[in-house]
C-alpha cells in the first residue's frame, strides 16, 4: 500500500513537471500550429537562472528557492517572447520552416549551455525540508513532489483563469477555433502570439527550477529529456487542449512511475501508449478534429 | 465635394502560379450601395473578396478603401479601417458562447491599447454594444448558448451581429445564404436588408438569385476572372453576354 501511494504521489510530481513544459506547447500549437521543438531550452535556461541566483543568494534558503523560482520564469517568458519576435514571426504559416529554426534553436542553445556550464550536471541545494519526507497513508513522500504538484496545480489554475477570464484570453480562445476570422474582425493575433509564447516560456522556466530540484540537477540536456515527454503527453491530450495535457500529463506520469518500479519498461509502455492512441483515436483525449 | 466610393477598384490582377484568377477588374461601389457579385463557380468571387479583405494580395491594381489605398495593407489594418466580411464556411467559433462571439467583435471595434490582463465584465462597453446588437438579430434569449449547437439560420444571424458589433462601413457577405433552410431565406435577408439601410455599403456574392436580385442596387457579373457585365439587376439579367456565360449552368 504505501509502496502504491509513493509511486502514485511521485508519478503526480513527475506529472506536473510534464504539464509545466505541455501546457506552453499545447496552447503554441493550438493558436498558431507551430511545434515547438525549442520550448525544452526555455526550461534549461530557466534552471540554469535559477541555479545561479540561489547559489549568489545562499543555496538552500527558502528566500533563495522562491527568487529563484520567479528568476526561471521570467527568463523563460523573455527567453520565448524573443523567440516569437525574432524567428517564428518571420516564418508566419510555414511549418516546414518553423519546425527547423526551433529544432535547429534548441540544439544550438544546448551546445552553447555546454559551453558555459559544462556539460556535467551541476547539482543543486534546496531548503532541507525539500529533502524530507511527510508520511502520507504509511508512505514516505520526498515533500518536493507537494511543491511540484502545488504548482503545476496553480499555474494550470492561472491560465484556464487568464483564458476565461481576460480580454486577450478571448482572442487566443478564438483565435485557436478561427483565426482567419480573428484577424478579419480588425485583431493583430500576432500579438497573442507573442503573450502565448511568454505565458508557455514562463511555465517552462518555472518547471525548469523544479526539475533541477525533483533530479537534483542541472545540465544542459534537462529541457531535451523532458521536452521528448512533454510532446508525447501533448499528443495524447489532444493537441491544443490545455485540460487534456493536464489529465494526459497525470496519466502518463503515474503508468511510467508504476511500469518502471515493477517491470522496468516505463519509457516503453509511454511510447506504446502513445501509438495506441494515434490508432485508436488520433486526435487525442480532448482534441478536437486532426487538421491537416 | 463629392464623396469617395466607398470602395474602388482599378485594373486588378490577381496570378498565382501562371495561372490568372482576376483578370482587369475595374469598379466602385458607393457609400450605402448593395452590390451583388455573381458568376459560375470558378469566375473568382471569392478570389475577389480575399484581395478585397487582404487574405490575399493582388498582383496588381489598387484597392482604395474610402479614399485610403489599402492594395498592401494586413487583414487586421483593412478591419480596422471599416471593413468587415463573412467566410464561406464559417465566421464563427463555435466553442464560444454566442455572447463571448459578438463580444470579441465589440471589442475589437472599442478596443484602441488592449490591456492584457483586464477581465472583460458583463457591464463594460464591449458587453454593452454585444446585448445590443443581439437582441437586434433576435437572439438575445440564446446569449449563453454555445454557438456550434445553433441552428444553420440562428448562425448566420450571429455572424450578422458579429458584423454589426465590429461596426465597418464597407461589408462582404460571403454566401451568406448557403446552406439556409428555406423558410429562413426570407427572414435573413431582412437582416441584410436592415443592415444595408443602416447606412452601410454591401458587397454579397449569393447563389440565390432570386433573393439577390430583389435586394441589390446594382449586380456585378463575374466570368474566368474578369468583371463581365456591372449595373442595374434588369440590364444585367437582359445582357446577352451574361446569358451566354450562364448558358448551361443551373441559374
Amino acid at each position: 500500500m504505501s509502496t502504491i501511494v509513493l509511486l502514485l504521489v511521485t508519478g503526480l510530481g513527475l506529472g506536473a513537471l510534464y504539464f509545466l513544459v505541455a501546457s506552453g506547447l499545447s496552447l503554441i500549437y493550438g493558436l498558431m500550429g507551430v511545434l515547438n521543438f525549442a520550448h525544452g531550452s526555455f526550461l534549461t535556461l530557466g534552471a540554469f537562472a535559477g541555479f545561479e541566483l540561489a547559489r549568489r543568494l545562499g543555496g538552500d534558503s527558502w528566500p533563495a528557492l522562491i527568487a529563484s523560482l520567479v528568476l526561471g520564469s521570467a527568463v523563460g517568458a523573455l527567453a520565448a517572447a524573443l523567440t516569437e519576435l525574432l524567428l517564428i514571426r518571420r516564418l508566419y504559416e510555414r511549418h516546414i520552416e518553423q519546425v527547423l529554426v526551433t529544432v535547429g534553436l534548441s540544439l544550438a542553445t544546448v551546445a552553447l549551455f555546454e559551453g558555459i556550464w559544462g556539460t556535467d550536471p551541476i547539482y543543486v541545494s534546496a531548503p532541507a525540508w525539500f529533502g524530507q519526507t511527510t508520511e502520507l497513508l504509511g508512505a514516505r513522500i520526498p515533500n518536493d513532489r507537494f511543491v511540484l504538484i502545488g504548482v503545476a496545480a496553480l499555474v494550470l489554475l492561472g491560465i484556464v483563469a487568464f483564458l476565461r477570464f481576460t480580454r486577450y484570453g478571448l482572442i487566443i480562445r478564438a483565435g485557436v477555433e478561427n483565426r482567419p476570422m480573428v484577424t478579419a474582425l480588425g485583431i493583430d493575433v500576432r500579438r497573442a502570439f507573442t503573450v502565448v509564447f511568454a505565458i508557455g516560456g514562463a511555465a517552462a522556466g518555472l518547471g525548469g527550477v523544479l526539475a533541477s530540484h525533483y533530479f537534483g540537477y542541472v545540465s544542459a540536456q534537462l529541457g531535451g529529456s523532458l521536452l521528448i515527454f512533454a510532446f508525447i503527453v501533448t499528443v495524447i491530450g489532444g493537441l491544443g487542449s490545455l485540460s487534456g495535457a493536464a489529465i494526459a500529463s497525470v496519466v502518463v506520469a503515474v503508468l511510467q512511475q508504476f511500469a518502471n518500479f515493477y517491470w522496468g519498461v516505463g519509457d516503453l509502455v509511454v511510447v506504446l501508449l502513445l501509438a495506441g492512441v494515434l490508432l485508436l483515436r488520433p486526435a487525442g483525449i480532448l482534441g478536437k478534429k486532426v487538421h491537416a | 465635394m463629392s464623396q469617395p466610393p466607398a470602395l474602388d477598384i482599378r485594373s486588378l490582377r490577381y496570378a498565382i502560379g501562371g495561372a490568372t484568377i482576376i483578370d482587369d477588374v475595374t469598379f466602385s461601389v458607393a457609400p450605402g450601395e448593395m452590390l451583388g457579385v455573381i458568376g459560375p463557380n470558378g469566375a473568382g468571387k471569392t478570389t475577389l473578396f480575399n484581395l478585397i479583405s487582404g487574405i490575399a494580395v493582388a498582383s496588381s491594381g489598387t484597392i482604395t478603401l474610402d479614399g485610403a489605398d489599402v492594395t498592401s495593407a494586413p487583414v487586421h489594418r483593412r478591419a480596422r479601417a471599416g471593413l468587415g466580411r463573412t467566410f464561406q464556411t464559417s465566421s464563427l467559433f463555435p466553442a464560444l458562447s454566442v455572447a463571448e462571439n459578438v463580444r470579441l467583435a465589440a471589442q475589437a471595434r472599442l478596443g484602441g491599447a488592449l490591456s492584457v490582463v483586464r477581465a472583460p465584465r458583463d457591464s463594460d462597453a464591449a458587453s454593452g454594444v454585444a446585448a445590443e446588437r443581439l437582441a437586434e438579430v433576435g437572439l438575445a434569449h440564446h446569449a449563453a448558448t454555445t454557438a456550434g449547437v445553433l441552428s444553420h439560420g440562428d448562425k448566420r444571424k450571429l455572424e450578422i451581429a458579429m458584423l454589426l458589433a465590429a461596426d465597418p462601413a464597407v461589408i462582404l457577405l460571403d454566401e451568406p445564404m448557403a446552406g439556409v433552410a428555406s423558410g429562413d431565406v426570407a427572414g435573413l435577408g431582412q437582416v441584410i436588408r436592415d443592415v444595408h439601410r443602416a447606412g452601410r455599403t454591401v458587397l454579397m456574392v449569393e447563389h440565390h438569385l432570386d433573393v439577390l436580385l430583389g435586394l441589390v442596387d446594382r449586380v456585378a457579373v463575374m466570368h474566368h476572372g474578369r468583371l463581365l457585365a456591372i449595373g442595374e439587376p434588369s440590364e444585367v439579367v437582359a445582357d446577352p453576354a451574361v446569358q451566354a456565360a450562364y448558358l448551361g449552368e443551373a441559374v
